[in-house]
């Protein structure tokens, strides 16, 4: 239980996806002029997140790992026993994933339009953008790369990331709204000023790297394992940084 | 100039300025700002998507005519997904290193959406030899931002470039640290990529007063 609120808290705040790792800012800086279109866009990515990054988990277990095919034969318990114990297909996870994601965009976008047209209204135009939209592969390439051990716990990480999404393209919407009744300098207004406002909200949410470690211990492994050159200083300098906003 | 019109010189250089990628037509940003801590990953990722966006125009351009316009994006998709898997296994057998570094990021290539963008704008409707053109120029104009937003963030954040260090050595105080020079430690953090491409913008539309927003 303790691990699930561990990793809803921290795929929300400490590893957002857009303010820790630049994942969807296409669609981020497209569709943020407007607080209700972002909602929109924001409620379609949770749910997508939430029904590819599970799918996604098990065909990893199930086919791509190392000795992933060793059901075939009946020997998951054992998969060295298994004629497929070599059979490594992991290079074949990126069109496996992006195939999955396409599909159920394109099944989901079908099913809401039967069943709940004014659902469909509201989403409908974002659902196919959501296809090509980085947050959603990188949920599941971030799930494989990171080791998530059971279904559960990947259920638990693509909704949360998904709601990390959510919270940042409506804070965004919402500024926008207002900055347009501030006069910014003339080469910087729409994308140069945007760019810049989410610089510095990805600083503010960077105080919230300490929130799990309590600001002392190393950060917790799953999240030293990905890009070494980008996160490992991060880490750093959060650790250093957040006894300071504490005592402020 | 024998091998390319006018019309093609233009083809790759209107995307180095006027028309950039990522300044202008606000594509492709996802993977452009994680890898930028240092030159050298920055460098390797604008490879890699000049390879699979010249490519991959080609090919989509060579399929045009065949492709069903309702299935197009999983088409486009699998033929990205193919050439970057390339990137992805010959990186890991030539630079093994640097493709830890990148992780997850060479796999969002797939979706970066400079590659759609171009596939649906460009090669679904010109020939094969054009959309090669139209592929690289792209790919050099995303490149051209990654390396120089790499180039600084290297630069003021380590002071290193490609892991030299040409600005002294900061534990030794040699070189500019030795009159009292500090490394920036907040520029290899991620949120200064933002900020250097937000002021990147800011200069190149200053430059140019046409590119301004009207909001």
């Amino acid at each position: 239980m303790l691990e699930h609120i561990e990793l809803f808290f921290k795929s929300i705040f400490v590893d957002n996806m857009v303010f820790a790792y630049f994942l969807g800012m296409c669609s981020y800086l497209a569709v943020s002029k407007k607080v209700s279109t972002a909602v929109g866009l924001g409620a379609a990515v949770i749910f997508v997140l939430t029904v590819t990054v599970p799918l996604n988990w098990f065909l990893d277990q199930y086919i791509l790992q190392p000795g992933a095919l060793a059901w075939l034969d009946g020997n998951r318990e054992t998969p060295e026993l298994s004629a497929y114990a070599d059979y490594d297909l992991s290079f074949l996870s990126f069109i496996l994933f992006i195939a999955t994601i396409a599909t159920m965009v394109q099944l989901v976008e079908i099913i809401v339009e039967k069943f709940s047209p004014s659902l469909y209204n509201s989403l409908g135009i974002f659902l196919p953008l959501i296809a090509v939209n980085c947050a959603i592969l990188g949920g599941s390439l971030f799930m494989q790369s990171r080791e998530i051990e059971t279904a559960a716990l990947a259920l638990n990480y693509g909704f949360s990331s998904g709601i990390g999404w959510f919270l940042a393209i409506v804070a965004i919407a919402a500024i926008r709204e207002k900055i347009r009744y501030s006069n910014v300098p003339a080469p910087l207004r729409g994308l140069g000023i945007t760019f810049i406002i989410t610089g510095l909200m990805a600083i503010g949410f960077m105080s919230f790297g300490g929130m799990l470690t309590g600001g002392e211990d190393a950060p917790p492994a799953p999240q030293a394992q990905t890009s070494q050159t980008t996160i490992q200083p991060a880490i750093e300098k959060e650790i250093e940084t957040t006894p300071l906003v504490v005592s402020e | 100039m024998g091998l390319l019109s006018k019309k093609d010189t233009r083809l790759i250089l209107d995307p180095l300025a006027d028309d950039n990628p990522i300044t202008i037509q606000v594509l492709g940003i996802c993977s452009a700002l994680a890898i930028t801590a240092q030159l050298k990953p920055s460098i390797v990722m604008a490879v890699s998507v000049i390879f699979v966006l010249g490519l991959g125009n080609v090919v989509i351009s060579l399929m045009r005519n065949i492709i069903p316009s309702k299935i197009r994006i999983i088409v486009q998709l699998i033929v990205v997904a193919t050439l970057v898997i390339i990137v992805d296994q010959v990186l890991k057998a030539f630079a093994y290193e640097l493709s830890k570094e990148l992780s997850v990021f060479i796999g969002l290539i797939i979706t970066n959406c400079i590659i759609m963008g171009r596939f649906e704008a460009f090669a679904l409707g010109n020939g094969p030899w054009k959309s090669f053109l139209d592929g690289v120029g792209n790919a050099l104009g995303y490149g051209v931002i990654l390396i120089i937003v790499g180039f600084f963030r290297e630069l003021l954040g380590s002071g290193t470039l490609f892991g030299f260090k040409v600005l002294g050595d900061s534990v030794e105080k040699t070189g500019l640290y030795a009159i009292g020079y500090e490394n920036n430690g907040f520029m290899v953090l991620p949120p200064m990529a933002l900020i250097v491409v937000g002021i990147i913008i800011w200069v190149q539309r200053s430059r140019n007063s046409a590119l301004i927003e009207e909001n």
